[in-house]
């Protein structure tokens, strides 16, 4: 018996505003799988997740979430966006906030109710947020602000978790931290991860696969066979250098120093962590 | 019994305009409390504002065609609101489109405005636009009035957590099928009918006041969203029935006569509320990882 992928793509094309933001995406992630999102600023990461969610649909082409067309099986994507809007003053504490996520869509209110917060609160467990729990969300820092956005995402269960640039307001610790949480998470739950990142380094002890974005194209496969001088050069329409350089891969233009991608850990000199690619 | 009557004039229960301005005053003043926290957590304190100014373009028009104020009150309201919505493609514009569509409107309230002046002998009219007029309220209004505020609060009941959801996060919010656009639109409806109504109480220029004060001063003590909602309407309904006393006591005040306007008192101690509101310090906070921070 097959399963379904978790994500098929066939063909696909998306128009916004009569420019062409990704074309021809046509590939499929396995269930399970780890997936980092990776590309610069621009290169349609965002209008992806969007797309999976079924928020804009492609020109051309199609997609299928779980074996269901787009859209029919939200309730079993997690989203988490990149931040959300809060100042000390909003009155929603943080397990408020998580358990938006189990019923936020609904009309009316949430009647109170045991197992509701039962589940509520052995979410906040699980990312390890208990301790804030009763603090206005407002309050709190951005990495336990993105603990409590994932809490919510997962509280519904489901099967494919997209996450977009969790990383980009944390410090390096914080980072690694959230890298760990979904990883153990998503292997204790079978769930099938896309992790939008600009920086593909702080992922490569946990991807099993890198989706490259560049030019509204994509490259999906492992981190040995899509960064590579070739693939990439092929991708971003012009020679592409990649250094490894202690563990770390540096993708360069060939006819330049400036790195397309951050170079975060060398450039706080942080200790390079093995990666098992290389 | 006997002090009673320094701080509550003679006849104060009796009088009828004095029946009509609390009923009308409580269900504006609930009404307001409830949407304004609203309004507050969404950022769109502007936009109350402007819609109350706005609202005088209507009354002023009423006043002129000769009908009820509260429904020039609304319509003002109704059309600045959809002209913003149009005007407003996008989050960003939205600010710059209300200033748009607020002066317009305030320039045809300029020209009604000077029109009533002309055509009527009263110059009251103007001041009960601007200022409010909640003692002159007909009675057969209490029911529209009360009615209205009800389907606002049923409003804000059945969008509560699609509404909560969106104001933090549209992404999110829209990730989960919730029909962001949609909830804004009525949410937007609820905001008009909050705002006229106390335009009605407290005037076309005051009426933010009694749409953000409460809510704004109840989120300073209360970090959930139910308890706020409470704390402002405890605060929206007690201002607005002291502010109704004092403005009767005062019909014995200098310089005699008409007494003072309500919308004064109700703003005064609003204000006095808030203010207080901002110096008492926040409650601690309660982190279990802080032992013992908060005894
Ligand atoms: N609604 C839209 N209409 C027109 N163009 C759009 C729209 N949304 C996105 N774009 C364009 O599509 C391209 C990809 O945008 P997207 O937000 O997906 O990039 P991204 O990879 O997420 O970038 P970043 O790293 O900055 O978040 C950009 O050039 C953007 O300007
Ligand atoms: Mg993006």
């Amino acid at each position: 018996m097959s399963v379904e992928p978790a994500i098929a793509m066939d063909q696909v094309d998306v128009v916004l505003s009569g420019h062409t933001i990704l074309r021809a995406l046509d590939f499929s992630i396995a269930r399970g799988a780890f997936v980092g999102v990776i590309g610069p600023n621009g290169a349609g990461k965002t209008t992806l997740i969007r797309l999976i969610l079924g928020l804009i649909h492609p020109s051309s082409g199609t997609i299928r979430v779980l074996g269901m067309p787009v859209g029919k099986g939200r309730r079993r994507i997690g989203y988490v966006p990149q931040s959300f809007a809060a100042d000390p003053d909003l009155p929603l504490r943080a397990k408020d906030l998580v358990g938006l996520g189990l019923d936020g869509e609904r009309w009316g209110f949430a009647l109170p109710s045991r197992s509701r917060q039962q589940r509520i609160q052995e979410m906040l467990d699980r990312v390890g947020a208990s301790a804030y729990a009763n603090e206005p969300v407002g309050t709190l820092s951005g990495g336990e602000r993105q603990r409590l956005l994932i809490a919510q995402a997962l509280l519904t269960n489901p099967d494919i978790l997209l996450l977009d640039e969790p990383l980009s307001n944390l410090d390096i610790r914080s980072g690694r931290e959230i890298i760990e949480l979904v990883d153990e998470i998503a292997r204790e739950r079978q769930v099938t991860v896309l992790f939008v990142a600009h920086d593909m380094n702080p992922l490569l002890a946990v991807m099993n696969e890198v989706l490259y974005l560049a030019q509204g194209r994509a490259v999906v496969g492992s981190v040995d066979d899509v960064v590579q001088p070739e693939v990439l050069s092929r991708l971003y329409g012009q020679p592409v250098d990649v250094l490894r350089v202690h563990g770390r891969i540096l993708v360069i233009a060939s006819d330049s120093v400036v790195p397309f991608t951050h170079f975060e850990g060398v450039a706080h000199g942080q200790p390079s962590s093995p990666s098992p690619h290389l | 019994m006997h002090g009673l009557q320094y701080i509550v004039a003679a006849g104060f229960f009796q009088s009828p305009e004095v029946q009509v301005a609390l009923m009308v005053g409580s269900a504006v003043a609930v009404t307001s409390a409830v949407v304004g926290t609203f309004v507050v957590i969404r950022g769109q304190s502007f936009l109350g504002h402007a819609l109350g100014d706005v609202g005088s373009t209507g009354a002023a028009g009423a006043a002129l065609i000769g009908i009820q104020a509260i429904w020039g009150f609304l319509s003002g309201g109704l059309i600045a609101g959809v002209a913003v919505d149009v005007l407003s493609r996008r989050p960003r514009e939205r600010d710059v489109a209300t200033g748009v569509v607020l002066s317009s409107m305030l320039g045809l309230s300029a020209l009604f405005i000077y029109l009533i002046t002309q055509l009527s002998s009263s110059t009251g009219v103007t001041q009960e636009i601007l200022f409010g007029s909640i003692f002159t309220v007909a009675p057969r209004l209490v029911w529209p009035l009360s009615v209205l505020s009800v389907l606002a609060l049923m409003l804000i009941g059945f969008l509560y957590r699609p509404l909560l959801l969106s104001s933090v996060s549209v992404d999110a919010a829209q990730s989960r099928g919730v029909p962001v656009r949609l909830v804004s639109l009525l949410f937007l409806l609820a905001m008009i009918t909050a705002v006229e109504q106390s335009a009605l109480v407290v005037g076309a220029l005051l009426s933010t006041a009694l749409l953000i004060g409460p809510a704004a001063t109840a989120i300073r003590f209360t970090r959930q969203l139910g308890y706020t909602l409470l704390l402002a309407t405890v605060f929206a309904l007690a201002d607005t029935w002291v502010g109704i006393l004092l403005a009767y006591n005062s019909f014995t005040w200098p310089p005699a006569g008409r007494g003072w306007p309500v919308s004064f008192f109700i703003v005064a101690i609003m204000v006095f509320l808030y203010l207080v509101s901002q110096i008492i310090p926040r409650s601690p906070s309660r982190r279990a990882d802080k032992g013992g921070d908060s005894q």
